[in-house]
């Protein structure tokens, strides 16, 4: 138990270092990420980078250099001696040769350790990975420990700090999960001053670079910043460590609560950087770090610049490491609120209001709504709120063209609302002057043609129709016509109510067809999921499933789509409109082999002609979409949307899997089975024929002189009927693998039923001895259109079943009949017991053997194959058992009678008398 | 007699077989020496095995066609319909299917021996007696039981085939050709029907038959004594 003092006490060295050795074991198959960390170029990260991979080499491992910087400092480069370096892969691109790292080599070569420079370049054009991180995530995952360099600058949640630093933007940018997942992180520091110094002698860049460099960049200030950042980022990185620490090593702590923070964001400009602020809070909090954007139905549609400036935000939420959420709610604060507490949130973060004078003036009539960050401190009680100066992100074109744009879009509108004035100005002319109506009539008129307009445009149309209509009426219908002077002065208020009520109406009406236009889209979403799961459901095989799911996405996104299923380990494309290639097959196995999303607008492979998403169940990747999409038709509600068609479509595939694995794992138990009950039934029923006949046949020969004559025949009887049995057993196995391997190829000739009774008898006349067989088949019968010896096999094996299962010298009867439905019927009866109870479907069954008072011989095939050769004639054989009192079975043949008889020439009988 | 098997136990039998009913055996192990053998020792029977290692059964059957009408008994196995009538159609006198009893085979040799003497000689019996049925070909007479029996000319033409080759198979083809003329092999219903008629005219019992007797997916056969 720890004591009081243990609470604050330091952490103990030893456990710390045990700790960290563990950690530094190679705990799975993954490889282990040590990135070299600095504050700018220059500072030796790829030189202490190569140093340890000569250190590594010298003990024995297996190093590879994948890939250094070609503008290699002379001191850096003696380091590569003697160290395998992979080839460049060059790359054309626009006229010129790129040398870029050679992932596939690597991973073919797959060294116990691999250097790879720049964790954050960008690939060019072409590669697998738009990223190299995402490469080296890849060598990671194949089991490759991989080295690498880093500049602070390059870090996604310091981004906007450095550019505000240096004034430089940087472009190649690093999510920070990907350094908080290396295994080790190494400083590599220089004071400022000796930095500039190297950069003078030009050990960093060529002089005339390094003179731009030292005025842009390298200046002691920046350097300095820099620096304060790229040590307190590691500092960060050595303070979780050992937080981590503590908490294993079991030393009570107060982290029982882990802080999570919220960060609330819109489409407004101003979200991208509370979104770089909230992750840095977040990060020096160890907090999870929630991004949630509220979308209030009752809003006005956001334009499409909006959606796309909110689709960019919730981006680089996801690429820093949030989890991302829209929520739906009407009121703003409570549902923020009411999220956060479901979510045990301890901070959120919200933009800081912009000061606006008319919110001022609103708010002292009382009419303005409170604002979110009063509202949010008002209600949020143990949950701490933040408010953040939100500021204009640089890379944000600015707003002008955005109303421009608007403007043209909407010129419908004002045209619409001059329209209107006109029709009512020339409907209310007449009213006035010809009827004399009082003016205020007119003006209700007035005020229906503003909603009208407002009903079916924006908020500026219908602003627009009532200044006008203002305008008509004064100049129309107020006297002095014909001026905008006013002679009463309480026309002044006819104008405002008239102007605010038009406002009010447009808002209204705005809001109302936001709504049904949200509740239209989600209408829409849910009739889509419905018809798709309508569809898979009624989809068995894993192609109906793929039909069904490309028919639906390409009535959605209105391009060609295609859905590739694994088999036997290819992926097969089903429905494709579009050229699936090598290439594009390519990507597609990529993304199933991983299970992530790939080509088109994504970070990998983005050259490819669609975009890939993996089909995951719950058991793993089953297959990929390809859609061929604009990369603007898919957003964030797209996306959901089909995040939530694929679930389906990857849910019905995996049970189609399943049941197919069940099916074919049920018949392999069952043919198992078969085979097993075959082999023990055939040595047994083999063996004990062969038994009686060795026996008898060493019986004749050792005592031959001893035994009598009638002996003598008795045994030698004994003798052929075991033979004739183990023939009929080899027959019957016979026609069993000839049915098994193919079926029944049927040589059918036309012949009368007593071709086939009549030889089939004089086969078993001698097993049928001393029976009375009675044949009962009426003349005039049609000829059968049948296979004779197959048919004639039917009737052996019932007879001989007659013969099995009733006592001996009992009668067989044998009738045939023509039934009304031009069917042939031949019925066996016996006088044995009869077939038992609920046995009556198992007899046809292989190896079925009824269970009599004696031991049952043969192997049960008989009747199987019986049944097998009627049914492949078209016919039925069933069994059933005599009326009580009586017993026996009697097993009935069902043959169709071909209509067509064949015909036989005739011939004149008198003629030919003899 | 000369014995193609290839089967030492089967050689083995049916030598002690034959030569305990007093014939002498010459053994061939294939289709070549079974020729070779053929030639040289010009026996009065071939008991050829369908199944030989180095020549078809059917193929040693045409050779031997092409020079001799000794008569040739095929052996061969249940579900080999197809080969027996091919053997039969190129040739053959007969065929016992295996396993088999030693009665049966002495039984086909002798039908096909004497058939062998009748078409060298004289033309076999014209007038022959089944029991109560009385069959005179030459004078186109068929009696039962003292009356006479009216047939059809097909059904007289059919009838005095198979009463020409008493206890030999012949097949479906065989006899179409003799009772149709050559340009009818397939019509095996034509059989059907004018078999089915000559049984409801000379059999006692027409369901149960015991003068021309169905050889299943092969022929007919007309009882021997």
């Amino acid at each position: 138990m720890p004591t009081d003092t243990d609470l604050y006490a330091r952490p103990d060295p030893d456990a710390l270092l045990a700790s960290i050795s563990e950690g530094t074991t190679p705990s799975s198959k993954r490889g282990r990420l040590k990135v070299f960390f600095g504050m700018s170029a220059g500072v030796g990260k790829t030189y202490a980078m190569l140093e340890e991979a000569r250190r590594r080499a010298a003990e024995g491992l297996d190093v590879v250099i994948g890939y250094a910087e070609p503008h290699i400092r002379p001191d850096t480069e003696v380091l590569l001696l003697g160290l395998e370096i992979l080839p460049f892969k060059v790359v054309e691109y626009r006229g010129a040769s790129l040398r870029e790292f050679d992932l596939d080599a690597a991973l073919t070569r797959k060294p116990s350790v691999l250097c790879v420079d720049e964790l954050a370049h960008t690939n060019a054009p072409g590669l697998r990975h738009e990223k190299r991180w995402r490469d080296i995530d890849e060598l990671l995952a194949a089991g490759i420990n991989v080295y690498t360099t880093l500049n602070v600058q390059h870090l996604e949640s310091v981004n906007d700090v450095v550019q505000r630093i240096t004034g430089v933007a940087v472009r190649e940018t690093l999510p920070d999960a990907v350094l908080e997942r290396a295994d080790e992180v190494e400083l590599i520091d220089v004071s400022p001053e000796e930095l500039v110094e190297r950069l003078r002698e030009g050990k960093i860049y060529r002089p005339e670079q390094a003179e731009r460099a030292t005025k842009q960049f390298f200046n002691t200030g920046n350097l300095l910043a820099l620096r304060e950042l790229a040590l307190r980022t590691v500092a960060q990185r050595v303070d979780a460590q050992m937080r981590e620490i503590r908490r294993r090593t079991g030393t009570s702590e107060p982290w029982a609560v882990s802080d999570r923070v919220l960060i609330c964001i819109s489409a407004a400009p101003t979200s991208a950087r509370l979104i770089r602020s909230g992750k840095r809070l977040a990060t020096s909090l160890r907090a999870d770090f929630l991004v949630v954007n509220v979308e209030s139905p009752g809003a006005k549609m956001p334009s499409d610049r909006d959606r796309h400036r909110l689709e960019r935000h919730l981006r680089l939420a996801e690429q820093l490491g949030a989890r991302v959420t829209t929520l739906s709610g009407a009121d703003l604060p409570e549902t923020l609120l009411d999220y956060a507490r479901r979510n045990n949130v301890t901070k959120i973060v919200v933009g800081k209001p912009a000061a606006k004078l008319q919110s001022g003036w609103l708010r002292a009539l009382g009419m303005a709504r409170p604002s979110l960050v009063h509202e949010l401190i008002r209600h949020s009680g143990a949950i701490d709120v933040y408010a953040i100066q939100g500021e204009r992100e640089t890379d944000d074109p600015p707003e002008a063209d955005e109303s421009v744009h608007r403007a043209r879009a909407d010129w419908r509108g004002y045209l619409s609302a001059a329209a209107m004035t006109a029709v009512v100005s020339t409907i209310g002319w007449p009213l006035l002057h010809v009827w004399g109506f009082a003016n205020a009539n007119v003006l209700m008129l007035y005020l229906l043609g503003v909603v009208l307009v407002a009903m079916r445009h924006s908020r500026s149309a219908s602003i627009a129709a009532s200044l006008l209509s203002v305008a008509a009426f004064d100049l129309l219908f107020v006297k002095p016509y014909f001026t905008l002077a006013i002679s009463d002065r309480q026309y002044i208020v006819t104008f405002l109510v008239m102007l605010v009520t038009a406002v009010t109406i447009s808002t209204l009406t705005l809001r109302i067809r936001g709504q049904a236009d949200a509740a239209r889209s989600r209408e829409q979403q849910t009739a889509v999921q419905g018809a798709l799961a309508r569809d898979l459901a009624a989809s068995r095989t894993p192609e109906q499933i793929a039909t069904a799911t490309v028919r639906h996405l390409c009535s959605l996104f209105r391009c060609p789509s295609v859905l590739l299923i694994l088999r036997k380990d290819s992926l097969v494309p089903l429905g494709a409109p579009y050229a699936m290639d090598d290439r594009e097959l390519g990507v597609a196995r990529w993304s199933l082999d991983h299970s992530l999303p790939a080509g088109k607008g994504t970070q990998t492979l983005p050259a490819a002609t669609a975009l890939y998403l993996p089909l995951l169940a719950p058991q793993g990747a089953v297959g990929v979409v390809g859609l061929s999409a604009r990369a603007e038709q898919l957003t964030t509600e797209a996306r959901q949307l089909l995040d939530a068609l694929m679930l389906q479509t990857a849910v019905s595939l995996e049970r189609a899997n399943l049941e197919a694995e069940a099916r074919t794992a049920w018949e392999r138990v069952e043919s198992e089975f078969l085979r097993n009950t075959l082999l023990s039934g055939v040595s047994h029923e083999l063996r004990t024929p062969l038994t009686v006949i060795t026996g008898l046949a060493s019986t004749l020969r050792e005592s031959y002189e001893h035994l009598d004559d009638s002996t003598r025949n008795a045994l030698l009887d004994s003798v052929a009927s075991e033979s004739a049995r183990m023939n009929r057993l080899i027959s019957n196995l016979l026609d069993m693998s000839r049915l098994d391997a193919g079926g029944l190829a049927l040589r059918r000739e036309w012949l009368y039923v007593t071709d086939l009774i009549s030889p089939a008898l004089r086969q078993l006349e001698s097993r049928l001895e001393g029976r009375e067989i009675r044949v009962d088949l009426p003349a005039g019968f049609p000829l059968l259109h049948v296979d004779p010896v197959a048919m004639e096999r039917v009737l052996v094996n019932l007879f001989d079943n007659a013969a099995e299962y009733s006592p001996a010298g009992s009668p067989v009867e044998i009738v045939a009949a023509v039934n009304p439905d031009a069917t042939l019927q031949i019925t066996v009866a016996d006088h044995g017991p009869g077939i038992p109870p609920g046995a009556e479907s198992r007899v046809f069954d292989r190896f079925f053997r009824a269970s009599t008072e004696g031991h049952p011989r043969g192997l049960g095939l008989g009747l199987a194959i019986a049944k097998a050769a009627v049914v492949a004639h078209g016919g039925t054989l069933a069994v059933r058992n005599r009326p009580a009192p009586n017993t026996g079975a009697i097993f009935t043949i069902t043959l169709p009678v071909a209509r067509d008889q064949p015909s036989v020439p005739p011939e004149v009988p008198n003629r030919t008398e003899a | 007699m000369l014995v193609v098997e290839d089967e030492p136990p089967l050689q083995k039998f049916l030598r002690t077989a034959l030569e305990t009913n007093g014939y002498d055996v010459v053994e061939a192990a294939n289709g070549t020496s079974a020729l070779r053998h053929a030639s040289n020792d010009r026996p009065d029977l071939v008991l050829l095995d369908l199944g030989l290692p180095d020549m078809d059964g059917l193929e040693v059957t045409r050779r031997l066609r092409e020079w001799t009408r000794i008569p040739i008994v095929v052996v061969s196995a249940r579900g080999q319909e197809g080969d027996k009538v091919a053997a039969l159609d190129a040739g053959a006198d007969d065929y016992v299917t295996k396993p088999f009893g030693v009665p049966e085979l002495l039984a086909r040799i002798r039908v096909a021996l004497r058939h062998a003497a009748a078409t060298q000689g004289s033309p076999g019996e014209s007038a022959i007696s089944l029991g109560d049925l009385n069959i005179d070909l030459a004078n186109r007479r068929i009696t039962r039981s003292g009356e006479e029996v009216h047939l059809t000319p097909n059904e007289f033409r059919l009838l005095a085939v198979l009463v020409k080759n008493p206890g030999r198979v012949l097949t479906h083809r065989q006899l179409l050709h003799e009772v149709w003329g050559p340009g009818s092999g397939n019509e095996s219903h034509y059989l059907r029907v004018y078999v089915n008629q000559l049984r409801q005219k000379l059999e006692p019992e027409p369901v149960r038959p015991t003068l021309i007797l169905t050889e299943t997916g092969v022929g007919y056969r007309f009882r021997s004594d």
